[in-house]
């Protein structure tokens, strides 16, 4: 069961998960935990300094060294905030909410394989550094993540206010439009590994990672993963400036805490599925796997570390330079850009790995016959290209900023009043309001 | 009785009650949390037996998705935190009736067809992903495939119905 390959043991069988002693399953359950709450300490105060870096700001620098226990005296200061319960309410499921999402955010990492096979100290056993392991593991970490919505949907709607409820709202349309591109884009994974167990993808990518061969499906993971954890530049559902906090506008104290605490499990996690499916999970980067130790012990737990922490920064790095996007442009990129290109690529693979299965064709056709594809491809998207059609004009309405006695942005066709500049002569040649938005929007369609 | 079946009968006793409880609870919200606890009972039915491929699918779908939908609707029309009276409808006893036929006939139908198949849960190919595949693309291609038109039919029945009223606006030349 436990192949002795270049010193490295990595668990070859799903049969060597389960037969851990209580207390060994226990202990890595606790280890686990632990991890993840710490990590959550270091990576509020991660971004808080990566943010305030890009801003040029010092960030949070005064408690601890470097300013790292900033993050536990903001924990210790909400466990002593007042714990409000909205009026309007429904108690169990205001209280139920936040619970949901946090267990969620944790079950998901009982099956991310964290290292290979390891002495366990003190004791002459052997175990993986992985909780456990399922014949259907990356389903089963989407499944978690599916209903982890559930806290952010039952808490927008029972806290009995509009904006958790709009907040509740977005994030739910949001959360299954991504996942259905995220779940397409493991498709290509899968058909690679011909495995949907965490711990035999890796295993699968000791001689190439995956975000290499299936790009593609890395970018739109990577994409969906951001709209799936309500992370800039896709947090529409908490828009500050839209929502007041959307879903927990009316949590606080120790329930918004865990709203807060399972936000930042669920980047760690859609981080390390990614890592696990993509970069190789727990094995060494190119030029340190040339050290045959390097994938033996507990070192890899330091790489799996390292290459979750750069999608973290990348977290942080999109957080801190892109502005959010409006609703119907996130949900045009999910349904109209990543699950097509997901499909696709999906068919394609399929293809592919057909082909190469039944061993029948060589690789210069097969790469010829891609780059027929993609000239193919460019040709229709140039040839097949028409002039828009012209779209009927909209009966001219003048805008009337109080239309029906409440201020309303202007409709399609409509242009805004251009704000007469101050100082400016009045009963000079100024052209009438109505010619003059026709003229623009004339000149613009002619561009 | 081993413990698997005692917790199978357990998972049977939950689904059965939660999905009582899904056409009695005054609250609609509650009325779609309580379809999810049968449904997630369900799951863990699948699980018992060993189909450990289709519990997760159940769980990820119905529970993940379908009733994530079905709140959605619930918000975005009228869901007010508050006891809602009236929602029961005034054919109780019929649908009563109506559903405990129908539950004696699938009850039926699965007794005489499997009453006496014995399949072996502990081994590992019952439920898993290889042989669900195999299943499904082997011996069922053919339903598998009407199903999915059945499907794409209904998508654009959906899209068709939902801008029936725009385009009938516009499109007038």
């Amino acid at each position: 069961m436990i192949v002795q390959a270049l010193g490295v043991r990595t668990v070859d069988d799903l049969s060597e998960f389960g037969t851990d002693p209580w207390w060994l399953s226990l202990i890595k359950a606790v280890l686990i935990f632990v991890f993840l709450l710490l990590l959550t300490l270091f990576n509020i105060w991660f971004e808080r300094r990566v943010v305030a870096r890009m801003q040029h700001r010092a960030g949070p620098n005064k408690n601890g060294p470097f300013g790292l226990l900033q993050s536990l005296a903001d924990a210790m200061k909400l466990m002593l905030k007042e714990d409000i319960m909205v009026k309007a309410a429904d108690r169990l499921l205001y209280v139920l909410a936040p619970v949901i999402s946090v267990i969620m955010a944790f079950l998901a990492f009982a099956v991310i394989p964290f290292g290979p096979v390891v002495d366990v100290p003190f004791t002459d056993r052997q175990t993986p550094l992985q909780l456990t392991d399922l014949p259907v593991g990356v389903l089963f970490v989407i499944a978690v993540a599916s209903v982890g919505i559930y806290g952010i949907v039952l808490g927008g709607w029972a806290s009995g206010s509009t904006y958790s409820l709009l907040g509740g709202m977005r994030s739910t349309a949001q959360v299954i439009s991504y996942e259905v591109a995220m779940s397409l884009a493991l498709v290509a994974v899968f058909l690679y590994a011909g495995s949907l167990s965490t711990s035999e993808i890796v295993n699968a990518q000791q001689r190439l990672w995956y975000a290499l061969i299936l790009l593609p499906s890395f970018i739109i993971f990577w994409v969906s993963m951001v709209g799936e954890t309500n992370r800039a530049p896709f947090d529409m559902p908490e828009a500050e400036g839209e929502l007041v906090a959307g879903y927990f506008t009316e949590y606080s104290s120790m329930k918004f805490a865990m709203f807060f605490l399972a936000e930042y499990i669920n980047m760690v996690t859609v981080s390390a599925v990614a890592t696990t499916l993509f970069l190789g999970g727990w094995r060494a980067p190119w030029p340190l796997s040339l050290w045959d130790g390097a994938n033996a012990g507990y070192w890899p737990v330091l790489w799996f570390l390292a290459k979750v922490m750069m999608f973290m920064f990348v977290f942080v790095w999109l957080r801190g330079t892109l502005p959010r996007v409006r609703y119907d442009q996130f949900m045009a990129l999910g349904w109209k850009v990543l699950i097509p290109v997901a499909l696709l690529w999906t068919v394609a693979v399929a293809t592919i790995r057909a082909m190469t299965l039944d061993g029948g064709l060589d690789r210069r056709v097969l790469v010829g016959g891609a780059l027929v594809a993609v000239l193919l491809f460019l040709l229709l998207s140039i040839v097949g290209e028409r002039a828009p059609k012209e779209e009927p004009e909209a009966e001219e309405q003048p805008f009337d900023p109080f239309a029906g006695g409440y201020p309303v942005p202007p409709m399609p066709g409509q242009r805004l009043p251009r704000p007469e500049p101050a100082g400016v002569v009045p009963g000079g040649a100024q052209p009438d309001q109505e010619d003059d938005t026709a003229r623009r929007s004339a000149t613009e369609e002619g561009d | 009785m081993s413990v698997v079946g005692l917790l199978f009968l357990l998972m049977g006793a939950m689904a059965v009650g939660s999905a009582l409880l899904v056409v009695t609870t005054a609250r609609l919200v509650h009325s779609a949390l309580w379809l999810v606890v049968t449904l997630g009972a369900l799951a863990g039915c699948y699980l018992l037996l060993g189909a450990e491929f289709v519990a997760w699918v159940q769980i990820l779908i119905y529970v993940g998705a379908v009733v994530v939908l079905l709140l959605f609707a619930l918000m975005l029309t009228r869901a007010p935190t508050g006891v809602q009276t009236g929602l029961t409808t005034g054919n109780r006893v019929v649908a009563a009736a109506t559903a405990g036929v129908v539950g004696l006939v699938l009850v039926t139908v699965v007794v005489a067809g499997f009453g006496g198949a014995r399949v072996s849960v502990d081994e590992e190919s019952v439920g898993s992903a290889t042989s669900m595949g195999d299943a499904i693309f082997r011996h069922w291609v053919l339903p598998f495939e009407v199903l999915s038109v059945l499907l794409l039919a209904a998508l654009v029945g959906a899209i068709v119905l939902s801008r029936g009223r725009a385009s009938s606006g516009e499109e007038t030349p």
